[in-house]
């Protein structure tokens, strides 16, 4: 909580230095144009061009900024990328951070270890026997308690409805339906807000809007998943380590989509 | 101006080995070159796309030892999609076509197919070594083939490689009058494997010295093995799972007495709790122990057997082993030369090892050069310390699981931090950075290390002026890899010909556009500038001005290569 705070003073202080963009009444994002031309940029930089979609491409690379450049104030020349994922981070900081902060966002790459040391955790300590028996064995033999998939990422691509770039989400980073279903809002706001602005004039007129009621249905968007069976479902049916187990890619589809098709077996899966 | 034969010459290069004096000696002149490449037995290629293989082959006849590698670094980590490249086919097809006398093929982020080991196989009469590490796309059908084919096989060593295992039997598809193995190592399999086979086949190979097994092989078929093999100096371990009261482990404990030649141990991929004390026996000769494969053991357990490596000079390990781990380690290994902390938890939040451990290692170990520390937090202060007490690094790698997060006591950037290492170890030829970074690291970097040929970087930076930094400043740099940060076409075009003198550049989610790309590789036909995405196709990239996500150039005399998959545009 302190460092949200110190947050706000520095960004108060700095607010003419630093580039921010983020909903209104929290900071006027109108300032970004005249925080350019104060700048000391050493390079020729394109604020307007970077702002279309081929540029979101770069966007989610940048989570892992966030959590380190919050306090300093050697921020000022940082590139508008960052700072945008930084301030975005900041609008969320005000408002529910407890899991972002806990929850490190998936970025690809980072450790920067081998595959082959990120499966160890979950291999070791186990004799080469059925799957279903390794946690078992394990609680027998070593006596404690099972050892997290924590070193294994588990990667599901994530197609948004009206986005032609798709993500991937590591499902290993996160414990609930609930924290899977922010980090998706995180994920696609961004890039939902740049088809918008691309289709609109030019310039950010559009605030970002949350994406919310993934879960249940009220919100403007659905997630639903294809698990192992190739069978569309509804994310949120069956318990977390299950829907884990057997969820083989993800998508946000638009809710009045989901009546358009059947949610149910491989002959009516809709091409991708 | 040769007053002697060329015998004479010969005779002298023959003890010229390094690559570089040797690639030094061909320059002198005509004659020399001539008399250079006709004598060259030992080819290193650091970039398999920066010479053809026919090129290679005709240049250098009397070749028997090759060393390739194929893939940029960060394959390693997952940055380099599926199909990129990197296939050694075309090398062994060039090299059995030719007259080469081939013994020797060691290869690191290669695409080897079981063609090509069975080619491999059945070209080179005296085929000797194979060495494979992060390599991919073979089964064990290609192994059966080199174990049926390579009759003077002495050296098959796989070290963390993707081989899909088809359940077939090859380690007894080495003949019965195959005896010349010096080294095997198969840590890295994943399947079973034919325990009466290799039992037999180590009982006849009277030369071997180093064995690495995988998880399939028991206990009981360890100590057999041991007990066929007492010469043995480094071990691999790949089970070590059993029933302390067994009589299994009781026979083991005793066979391990008899094993004083082992100086190098490692694997231990499945453990039994305290049962490492059966190693304390070996552990006083041991100069080199590898853990890191080990995350069954407990951090109390490596305590208790690292007290007794009073030899050891090199240290794999998981950071499960502590802060106080690490200050045993000082106290008990003054010869420690090579440090490794893995860790155990990538994507977890407890803070094994921190500043402290290293601080504690850099006041115990002053012989230490080689350095790969994952830790949680690190501080101005301790880098500071451990450039003072260990100015002999020639690798210092450190990676902060939190990639940008300041020194934890001051909130400051980790510059001056990494500046005192760069400024005191003047020898530093590989860095890698990690933790909040401004521009000024690399003014720094660019100062003061002269010698660095390696530099590793994410998430750092403010501006162009950090790139160009390093650029200008490293003369000797050869691999530059950056990710994630805000270096943008300036950085790029600044100096392009310093690009000649590396091997390679790789940059990705940076600020670099295809414009910039293409204006490069315009300017600069002697270097390959390859653009891709994430299994994008390569028209995605259409406006000059948009952002490239991942841009890998190298220098090369080859020529844009033909086997690019269609998501790579090289310009």
């Amino acid at each position: 909580m302190n460092e949200m705070t110190r947050n706000e003073r520095e960004s108060s202080e700095e607010r003419k230095l630093e580039l921010r963009l983020a909903p209104p009444g929290v900071e006027n994002w109108f300032n970004t144009s005249n925080n350019n031309k104060q700048r000391a940029y050493d390079y020729d930089y394109d604020y307007e061009s970077k702002l279309s979609l081929g540029n979101f491409l770069h966007f989610p690379s940048n989570k892992a900024i966030v959590k380190g450049k919050e306090s300093s104030s050697s921020q000022t020349c940082c590139p508008k990328s960052v700072e945008l994922q930084n301030g975005d981070n900041k609008v969320t900081a005000v408002s529910n951070t407890s899991q972002k902060r806990t929850a490190p966002g998936p970025v690809v790459g980072w450790p920067p270890i081998r595959s082959f040391r990120k499966n160890l955790a979950t291999s070791s300590n186990s004799k080469p026997s059925p799957p279903e028996s390794h946690t078992q064995q394990h609680n027998k033999v070593a006596g404690k308690k099972p050892i997290d998939n924590f070193g294994k990422g588990l990667f599901v691509k994530i197609n948004m409805d009206g986005v032609p770039i798709g993500r991937k989400v590591d499902l290993n980073a996160y414990d609930s339906y609930q924290n899977l279903s922010s980090a998706v809002d995180e994920l696609f706001r961004g890039l939902l807000k740049a088809q918008r602005d691309s289709s609109s004039c030019r310039g950010n007129k559009e605030e970002e809007k949350v994406i919310s009621g993934l879960l249940d249905g009220s919100g403007e968007y659905t997630l639903v998943y294809e698990d192992n069976e190739g069978d569309r479902m509804l994310v949120g049916d069956v318990p977390w380590h299950m829907f884990v187990s057997t969820v083989k890619r993800l998508r946000v589809l638009k809710s009045t989509e989901l009546s358009a098709f059947t949610l149910g077996t491989k002959q009516d899966k809709i091409p991708t | 101006m040769n007053y002697f034969p060329d015998e004479v010459i010969e005779h002298v290069f023959d003890y010229v080995v390094s690559h570089s004096d040797r690639n030094s000696l061909s320059l002198v002149c005509k004659s020399w070159y001539r008399i250079e490449r006709f004598t060259r037995q030992r080819v290193f290629i650091g970039n398999c796309y920066s010479i053809s293989p026919e090129r290679l082959v005709e240049r250098f006849p009397d070749l028997k030892s090759l060393t390739l590698k194929g893939k940029p670094h960060f394959a390693d980590f997952s940055l380099v999609p599926h199909g990129w490249g990197g296939f050694v086919y075309p090398w062994i097809e060039a090299l059995a076509k030719s007259k080469v006398g081939l013994e020797e093929l060691r290869l690191k982020r290669m695409v080897v197919s079981d063609e090509s080991l069975e080619l491999l196989s059945r070209s080179f009469m005296n085929f000797k070594s194979l060495v494979l590490v992060s390599c991919e796309g073979f089964t064990t059908d290609g192994l059966a083939a080199v174990a049926a084919n390579c009759r003077s096989l002495r050296e098959l060593d796989l070290q963390e490689n993707e081989v899909e295992d088809h359940k077939g039997q090859w380690l007894s598809c080495f003949p019965e009058n195959c005896t010349s193995l010096v080294s095997l190592n198969f840590a890295c399999l994943k399947g079973e494997i034919n325990i009466g086979a290799l039992e037999r086949l180590v009982a006849r190979s009277p030369n071997l010295k180093s064995l690495r097994l995988n998880r399939s092989v028991p206990v009981d078929a360890l100590q057999r093995i041991l007990m066929r093999a007492p010469q043995l100096m480094d071990l691999g371990i790949g089970s070590f799972f059993h029933d302390l009261n067994s009589d299994a482990y009781a026979k083991l404990r005793t066979t391990i007495l008899k094993c004083t030649s082992i100086t190098s141990l490692s694997g231990f991929l499945e453990v039994a709790p305290f049962s490492l004390a059966a190693m304390y026996p070996i552990c006083q000769n041991l100069t080199s122990l590898n853990l890191s494969y080990a995350a069954g053991i407990q951090g109390s357990e490596l305590i208790k057997l690292i007290r007794h490596c009073g030899k050891l000079q090199r240290l794999w390990i998981m950071d499960c082993i502590g802060d106080k781990g690490l200050g045993v380690v000082a106290t008990a290994c003054k010869d420690l030369q090579e440090l490794r902390v893995f860790p155990s938890a990538p994507f977890g939040n407890q803070g094994a090892v921190t500043e402290k451990g290293l601080v504690a290692i850099s006041m115990g170990c002053r012989k230490l050069h080689s350095l790969l520390y994952f830790c949680h937090q690190m501080t101005n202060a301790a880098l500071i310390t451990v450039a003072k007490n260990c100015p002999n690094f020639i690798r210092f790698r450190l990676c902060i699981l939190d990639a940008t997060k300041p020194d934890p006591d001051t909130m400051q950037p980790l510059d001056e931090g990494f500046g005192a290492i760069v400024q005191s170890c003047k020898q530093l030829r590989r860095l890698s950075l990690s933790g909040q970074l401004t521009d000024q690291v690399f003014l720094y970097i660019g100062m003061y290390a002269e010698q660095l040929e390696m530099l590793s970087i994410a998430f750092a930076g403010e501006t162009d002026k950090g790139m160009l930094y390093v650029l200008n400043g490293c003369k000797k740099l050869r691999k530059l890899e950056i990710r994630d940060c805000p270096f943008g076409d300036t950085a790029l075009l600044t100096d392009i010909g310093k690009y000649e003198t590396m091997r390679s550049l790789w940059m990705s989610s940076c600020e670099v556009t295809v414009g910039a790309c293409k204006t490069l590789a315009k300017k600069m036909p002697s270097l390959n500038v390859e653009i891709f995405g994430e299994g994008e196709q390569a028209d995605c990239y259409v406006e000059d001005g948009q952002r490239v996500e991942k841009m890998y150039l190298y220098r090369t005399v080859a020529g844009k290569r033909e086997d690019a998959p269609e998501y790579v545009w090289t310009l």
